[in-house]
């Protein structure tokens, strides 16, 4: 009868955060946002031969439209898109990378996901105004394979120990669940 | 057939390292032969075309805000062209188009009419010449293959 109750078989109820590493070993899915053909044929190789799944779009006004939140949709489920980075370009026609970042990090949906911002020229003032918006990083173009994979890693390894987090308090909780049963003597 | 192969990969080989020393090309193509493979076998192809259209595109738009015919020309228009022409030359290693740029960019900021004007006509002769030389190189990597080769991987240094 004990048996039963040793921590390991009991059945916590999944979480949804559980499928973002475990089942998707491949696969970060990369949003990537750059008016220029050339470049967004570009990146999109990039990140797949990087081992991303990659969704293009060729403006700000698109990603938020993709992402839900040009005000037209009330988001359509964020687990169901789970976009794990967002590169976008900085100078673009219409809202630029920089406004784009601003209204991600504006967004209690979207506000957790590193943004990455693409920029063929190196202007201090305006990489310092990027990361002091909340960009993951700055990347000057053209983007170089190891770029990607140096993103990728440390993204991987951030999932990992929110996996590991996860996963270490779901021990707790069945430890501490398993005590309270044993208490009760059931 | 051997030695047609070993000639063809030859001037293969001969042709790209002289597309990089005489400046036609730089690191950035070498990049994106690496992003290609078996699987994607046209992509360095696919990217050159996308870039040759945009600069038919660019140069159009760079030709009309220069036409002083319609009154005043509006340099920042012309600016912002030749700014999206450097950047996809830089994206696909396109080195003189791209150096042409950076001058091309001063003459607007500075608005030299007469600079941008030439600019312009050294911009479309130099995208022409690099579309017809890497025409030739793929024409060469066809060739190989046809004649049951492998293209070789080039080092350039």
């Amino acid at each position: 009868m004990a048996e039963v109750l040793r921590p390991e078989m009991l059945d916590i109820s999944s979480n949804d955060n559980t499928s973002s590493l475990a089942s998707s070993t491949e696969l970060l899915h990369v949003l990537a946002v750059d008016d220029s053909m050339v470049d967004r044929k570009f990146i999109e190789r990039l990140l797949r031969v990087s081992s991303c799944k990659v969704t293009v779009v060729d403006s700000a006004t698109r990603a938020l439209q993709y992402l839900g939140l040009d005000g037209e949709n009330s988001s359509v489920g964020f687990e169901d898109l789970k976009i794990n980075l967002i590169m976008t370009d900085y100078s673009m026609p219409g809202m630029t990378g920089y406004e784009l970042l601003k209204k991600i990090k504006e967004s209690s949906a979207f506000r957790e996901i590193p943004v990455v911002i693409m920029s063929s020229e190196n202007i201090l003032p305006r990489i310092d105004r990027c990361l002091e918006e909340g960009a993951e990083d700055f990347l000057l173009k053209p983007v170089k394979l190891a770029d990607v994979k140096r993103l990728r890693d440390s993204l991987m390894k951030a999932e990992e120990r929110a996996f590991k987090n996860m996963m270490h308090k779901r021990d707790l909780e069945a430890n501490d669940l398993y005590s309270q049963l044993k208490r009760a003597k059931i | 057939m051997d030695a047609l192969i070993t000639q063809l990969q030859r001037q293969f080989r001969d042709y790209t390292i002289s597309l990089y020393q005489q400046g036609f090309l730089d690191d950035q193509f070498t990049e994106l032969k690496k992003l290609q493979d078996d699987g994607s076998p046209d992509f360095v192809a696919e990217v050159l075309t996308l870039f040759f259209e945009d600069c038919v595109k660019l140069i159009s738009n760079m030709a009309r805000a220069l036409d002083q015919t319609t009154g005043n020309v509006d340099y920042s228009k012309v600016g912002a062209s030749v700014h999206q022409l450097k950047g996809s030359s830089s994206s696909v290693g396109a080195k003189r188009v791209k150096a042409l740029c950076v001058s091309f960019k001063d003459y607007c900021d500075t608005q030299n009419f007469e600079g941008c004007v030439r600019c312009l006509q050294q911009v479309d002769i130099e995208y022409k010449t690099l579309k017809t030389k890497l025409q030739d190189l793929f024409n060469l990597e066809k060739q190989i293959i046809q004649a049951g080769g492998r293209v070789p991987q080039v080092d350039i240094n």
